[in-house]
């Protein structure tokens, strides 16, 4: 094939054994031995880099003892599952279930990641596909919350947010603020919108909106449009179009869309620990946190390790799924967007 | 001639034509008037008032709530928030050169090791690949934990690891470098506007683990997109591996690695969880970000007036950043379709 190839092979058994055994990709050029072996130091050296913080956190969550190991020690000793257990048991000191933290995070990131899409695919079609006057400035518009970091959102939506509650007046009266409130220094609150998962759901739509009518946009943006107008000529309307096949074109966007909102929304940490203050109400994420928090002397090693492990497994799986989708829709269409 | 009916019937076509484009967009500015336009403007008209705890009861309507015009903006700009150690143009300088050094460390390196993998030939590659995305699939708030017990003083794997290398040359002491708490800049020089603690430094190693992996993932797309006659062509005609490397590799390259520096430097310079997990900001706010700061305005010092003034300041930032990124991908995108 090349010039290199003119020059005789060293055709020892091993290697012709190895190259028989690697991937199809080896087949066009053979590598000399000694060149072979140089980048194979190099590449387990970096593989070893990369697994050592992963050896050592899964070597911890395995140990049975709460204590952090002494010496460096990165395979584990014994292989116990007590700490999983515990932490599935009895994740936090305080009385909430793993069960109520896991329904907590499941929930708020897949009804945020839905709410997100299912409003935004509408507007992307609108902004793809149709042509009217104050179209640049709307979009624009759009795009403005997108360049704010969330938290630069947080202030006025804890305001905000915080100024909805629910408060039992007494007498079988509620009154709902802003709208009426009970008399001054009566009342017990009930429901405030700002301490509650709802409020953080609506936060958190907040800034997954912009992003997935972008997403959206860009995807819909390189549908070939010589679907729509076979379909005009038949005589259907737009909204035919796009319910009828739009929509189903765009299903496995939606998904992506999807699923990269739900992993940002599950490792979701600012919003949640600004406004959550009552226990029942935390999040995975917020667990993790609340384990490493103040009495960094009495951490539950083991337990904390489990806990990294059990959060970090479905973003990893979905990550891992979706690799190819998810890199390609971050770097081009968060750059044009 | 049109009857009246037609003329009629005409008109609504023309307008529901006229008006189609508007329903499709009414769902998401509905959603996005509560709560993201009318946030934005109320962020804007707190950031005018001294709100604080005692104003939460009532919002704007609260007895107590001063309008104060610009005094919020000129105290962050003059450090007279009631504050420590807050020093805008440090936190702001720090946060510009947090960013920047990240990225030009990641993209380097995750081209490097791209092109590695990509060696005709090389064994394991697929296992290769499978393992080095790992650190992209784990989530910031696990890396900012693990990578923050590595580097603890006592119990850390980084200073037992240091302990092992300097017992292989003759010294006994272990050692213990107090990586997340000392202030003083081991390396004076450097950034002298914004000294650069030890936790800096533990900081970008962590976020190094955590960076390259992604440039790469991008990398290997790039690669695998050239088209192979295009080294066999050069190779013909006797260019060396460097060369093809410099010429060939490099350029087609650019493409992809603009977009994903960009990315990656807005990622780096909003890194709220990574930081927060990792350091909270401190020793003294020396590792804060814009983010960090914002974040605990609010959180624990709850001077919400100051938070929303400052929130306006990194909107401006950010939309800098922006228009300076946007320039150099629009910049690169023309001179790679000539």
């Amino acid at each position: 094939m090349t010039i290199q190839n003119a020059a005789p092979k060293k055709k020892n058994f091993i290697i012709r054994f190895l190259n028989i055994n690697t991937s199809k990709e080896t087949s066009g050029r053979d590598l000399p031995l000694w060149r072979q072996l140089l980048l194979q130091v190099l590449t387990l050296f970096i593989g070893a880099t990369v697994m050592f913080p992963i050896m050592y956190i899964i070597t911890m969550s395995l140990s049975s003892q709460t204590t952090r190991p002494s010496s460096l020690q990165l395979f584990p000793k014994e292989i116990s599952f007590v700490a999983y257990q515990q932490v599935l048991d009895h994740p936090t000191a305080n009385p909430v279930s793993f069960i109520e933290l896991l329904r907590n995070s499941v929930v708020l990131s897949t009804v945020v990641g839905l709410i997100a899409v299912f409003v935004a695919v509408s507007a992307a079609y609108a902004f793809s596909r149709f042509k009217f006057s104050m179209r640049q400035t709307l979009m624009v518009m759009v795009f403005i919350p997108l360049l704010m970091p969330a938290i630069g959102l947080a202030t006025p939506l804890y305001l905000l947010l915080n100024s909805v509650r629910l408060a039992d007046c007494g007498d079988g009266v509620m009154a709902l603020a802003p709208f009426a409130t009970c008399a001054v220094g009566a009342g017990k609150m009930v429901f405030n919108l700002r301490d509650s998962l709802y409020g953080v759901g609506i936060s958190m739509v907040a800034g997954a909106l912009p992003f997935a009518v972008w997403n959206l946009k860009g995807y819909i943006d390189t549908i070939p449009e010589a679907l729509e107008e076979a379909a005009a000529i038949d005589g259907a309307d737009a909204n035919q179009i796009f319910f009828r096949i739009m929509l189903p074109l765009a299903v496995p966007q939606l998904a992506v869309t999807f699923f990269i909102g739900f992993i940002g929304h599950w490792q979701e940490f600012a919003m949640s620990w600004l406004f959550l203050t009552k226990p029942k109400d935390y999040t995975l994420a917020m667990t993790l946190y609340n384990m490493t928090g103040q009495y960094a002397n009495s951490i539950p090693w083991n337990r904390f390790a489990a806990m990294a492990v059990i959060v970090a497994l479905p973003v990893a799986i979905i990550f891992i799924a979706l690799q190819k989708q998810i890199v390609g829709g971050l770097t081009t269409g968060g750059v044009k967007g | 001639m049109m009857s009246e009916a037609d003329k009629k019937a005409h008109r609504w076509v023309k307008f529901r034509r006229f008006t189609l484009p508007y329903v499709y967009l009414l769902p998401a500015f509905i959603v996005m008037a509560f709560i993201t336009f009318y946030p934005l403007i109320y962020q804007v008209i707190i950031s005018f008032t001294d709100f604080q705890l005692k104003d939460l009861m009532f919002g704007l309507e609260s007895p107590n709530l001063n309008q104060v015009g610009f005094k919020n903006y000129i105290d962050i700009f003059t450090n007279a928030l009631p504050v420590q150690n807050f020093e805008f143009l440090r936190i702001l300088t720090y946060n510009f050169w947090w960013a920047i050094s990240n990225v030009a460390l990641h993209v380097p390196a995750g081209v490097v090791i791209a092109v590695l993998l990509n060696t005709p030939g090389l064994w394991g590659k697929r296992i290769y690949r499978a393992v080095y995305i790992l650190p992209v699939v784990i989530p910031p708030i696990v890396v900012a934990t693990v990578w923050r017990n590595i580097f603890h003083e006592q119990y850390g794997a980084m200073n037992q690891f240091l302990t092992a290398i300097m017992e292989l040359l003759g010294s006994t002491d272990p050692v213990r470098l107090r990586w997340l708490e000392s202030f003083a800049p081991p390396i004076k020089w450097l950034l002298p506007n914004s000294p650069l603690p030890l936790a800096y430094y533990a900081m970008m190693i962590a976020n190094f683990w955590l960076g390259w992996p992604f440039m790469t993932l991008v990398a290997t797309g790039a690669l695998q997109s050239i088209p192979k006659d295009l080294y066999e062509a050069a190779s013909i005609d006797g260019a060396s591996n460097t060369q093809q490397f410099w010429n060939i590799t490099v350029p087609l390259l650019k493409t992809a690695m603009i977009p994903a520096s960009v990315y990656g430097f807005t990622l780096s310079f909003n890194l709220f969880a990574f930081v927060f997990f990792f350091t909270g900001g401190g020793p003294a706010r020396s590792t804060e970000i814009l983010v960090t700061f914002a974040y605990d305005l609010v959180r624990n010092l709850n001077l919400f007036g100051v938070a929303a003034a400052f929130a306006v300041i990194v909107f401006f930032v950010a939309l800098f950043v922006f228009l300076v990124t946007n320039r150099i991908t629009r910049a690169t995108e023309s001179y790679t379709e000539a």
